[in-house]
């Protein structure tokens, strides 16, 4: 497993916490898009939580705002705060951590969740960088449905009327929304027709789930003079959890505890497939598992047993025996 | 007879201030000659933007413009801006604190016989119920350069609408102005109409007929709707037996409605609402459309006088 796709799993993981300890959330749509912010905050965009006022810095906007607890997970990976506190707070009485992007949380750019806006402020910090001769890029990630707001056209015609070629919009292209397939809602045909009439140089992504194919895509976009670009990510909402994949309830379903465990197991699962660890586990000692897997499911499994545990690399002392059995039947 | 409309006088200011600060910039969706912004655009073409007729595009930009450091201007007919744009004002303006001055072009009743779809009649009521939000009506002309100049000095999103006629003069270079406040034109024991806009040459000159029927109104120009200088309303209310308000707009959520608001909160006294009827507004010039309604200066007066004498 490469780099970014083992943080786009370690995000998934945090997806899942944030959604289950708040029972809000958009989590199918976190999971579809998370893949594209992770290879933009981690391979991509030149941001850091030192500079968040850096003129110089990259501009990212959520224009598929709903999707912030994903946008939350990134920006506390990448250290903009402390991530538990998201995970912790998220959609809770009082928190800065609210269902859509704002600027009280650090590394937002704007507010935002009425949909169809990104594209059009977008336009205007990528103008701001041309009139002020900064190289920085601005990217704008939105949601096929979204697509269906007329202001989006109003914002690409802009785009390609002044040839912004700092301007980089996704579409992650999960093909559901709320009320069903996205087709049948409202078509809006053919997007990557739609963004080159309007003068973008458009990228389709086969599998937008893929951080390697997501990489060489935003590389081709930053090559592109003269036009702003569009990367066309063909996503899987739900994207890594079996029984939520491709499944139109889990726009914004929220998980019992049965299914929480689940998601948790799928994606432990995957990690430690991927990271090829071969472990043979025996009740409370877990050999040559990656550090992230035990941090995971100590966190996990204890938080809600409720045990005072004090956790050691590969050591649980006085953890419930659901915890172990839990962890057996990962790795066998 | 003054010839300088409120805009121009936008424009001045704009092409002064942009002098020394490139940070200024305009947008325009289609309107840069009915905005008087024709000269801005061609003495800075880099610091202008031409949106085109799409106005929730203008507003959107304008945010992401300034988010990035710029000091915008969006100008745009208020009957366009206030109302098709309102997603965008109130989301990337308002709740993202962008430092944008909305400037609603041809306010009010300015296009006459235009017709409905270009009065701009619920703008305050609109642009007031936004968190963060400012509301400013300037009178004249050299009270609206002194308000932009204060404008472009802060950095806070704010509404500003003016009328495409020339108003009467009120003040001269020398106006002392400060934000968020309003001007005591006049004090009277017996009745205080507070206007707004290009409303308050009508108010005034209503002071002056009330005067010869021996009624002594005072006048208070409120060229701020939001926040509302709330002291002065009071002060008033406590020194006049009857407060008015004359206002381009409807009688729902504009200067009348503050201000009763504030008079029932603080100091409940008799509030005579003259605005726009809650309805189609006849076709014509302005200066008909207020003689019609009552709300040119000798409508004013009259509505003034029988409030408070019955007669």
């Amino acid at each position: 497993m490469d780099q970014l796709t083992r943080i786009a799993y370690k995000l998934r993981r945090d997806i899942i916490e944030m959604a289950h300890n708040s029972s809000a959330g958009h989590v199918g749509g976190d999971l579809s898009v998370i893949d594209i912010l992770a290879v933009l905050y981690f391979d991509v965009m030149n941001v850091s939580p030192e500079r968040v006022r850096d003129p110089d810095r990259d501009r990212f906007l959520l224009s598929k705002g709903h999707c912030a607890g994903a946008l939350y997970c990134a920006l506390g990976e990448k250290g903009f705060f402390d991530k538990q506190e998201a995970l912790l707070t998220f959609g809770t009485f009082g928190t800065r951590f609210i269902g859509h992007p704002n600027t009280d949380v650090p590394g937002v750019e704007i507010n935002s969740g009425s949909l169809g806006h990104g594209i059009s402020v977008g336009v205007g910090m990528a103008l701001a960088a041309k009139m002020d001769g900064r190289t920085y890029r601005t990217y704008v990630v939105l949601g096929d449905g979204e697509m269906a707001e007329g202001s989006n056209y109003e914002g690409m015609m802009a785009a390609g009327h002044y040839r912004l070629d700092n301007l980089c919009a996704t579409v992650d292209c999960n093909r559901l929304q709320i009320s069903g397939q996205t087709k049948n809602v409202m078509d809006s045909g053919s997007l990557a027709d739609k963004f080159r009439d309007f003068g973008w140089n458009v990228i389709e992504v086969e599998n937008g789930n893929n951080c390697s194919q997501l990489s060489k895509a935003y590389r081709r976009a930053g090559d592109c003079k003269g036009k702003p670009s569009a990367v066309i990510a063909y996503t899987l909402k739900g994207k890594g959890v079996s029984f939520m994949e491709n499944q139109v309830s889990w726009h914004h379903g929220v998980m019992n505890d049965e299914q929480y465990r689940q998601a948790v197991r799928e994606l432990s699962e995957v990690s430690l497939r991927e990271t090829g660890a071969e472990t043979c586990p025996k009740a409370g000692r877990f050999q040559n598992a990656p550090p992230d897997f035990f941090r995971v499911q100590s966190e996990v499994s204890l938080r809600e047993t409720g045990a005072e545990t004090c956790l050691k690399a590969g050591r649980f002392q006085n953890a419930p025996p659901e915890l172990f059995r839990v962890q057996e039947e990962l790795l066998t | 007879m003054n010839k300088v409309t409120n805009r121009q006088a936008v424009c001045d200011i704009l092409m002064t201030a942009a002098l020394n600060d490139r940070n200024i910039v305009v947008l325009c969706s289609d309107s840069r000659g009915s905005a008087s912004l024709k000269p801005f655009a061609e003495q800075y073409p880099e610091q202008f933007v031409e949106v085109g007729i799409a106005e929730q595009n203008l507003v959107s930009i304008a945010a992401g413009l300034a988010a990035c450091g710029k000091k915008v201007i969006a100008a745009s007919p208020a009957s366009f801006l206030s109302t098709r744009s309102y997603e965008q004002v109130k989301i990337d303006v308002a709740y993202s604190r962008t430092n944008v001055i909305l400037l609603g072009i041809s306010g009010g009743i300015s296009y006459g016989a235009l017709g409905m779809t270009h009065h701009s009649a619920q703008d305050i009521a609109a642009l007031a119920a936004l968190p963060d939000m400012r509301v400013y009506l300037p009178s004249d002309r050299f009270q609206t350069a002194k308000l932009m100049e204060a404008l472009l000095r802060d950095e806070k999103p704010a509404y500003v609408r003016v009328s495409r006629s020339a108003a009467e003069d009120i003040y001269d270079e020398n106006l002392d102005f400060e934000l968020d406040r309003s001007h005591i034109l006049s004090e009277g024991p017996d009745a205080t109409i507070v206007a707004c806009g290009e409303m308050v040459p009508y108010a005034a000159k209503a002071a002056e007929i009330l005067k010869e029927a021996g009624i002594r109104a005072g006048v208070i120009d409120m060229y701020c709707l939001k926040p509302l200088d709330e002291k002065a309303v009071l002060k008033a209310a406590r020194r006049s037996r009857l407060i008015a308000t004359a206002e381009e707009h409807s009688p729902y959520g504009g200067l009348g409605s503050l201000v009763a608001q504030a008079l029932s909160a603080h100091c409940p006294k008799k509030l005579l609402a003259i605005a726009l009827p809650d309805g189609h507004i006849i076709a014509g010039e302005n200066k008909e459309v207020f003689a019609h309604y009552g709300m040119d200066a000798e409508g004013i007066a009259a509505r003034v006088k029988q409030a408070l004498t019955g007669v």
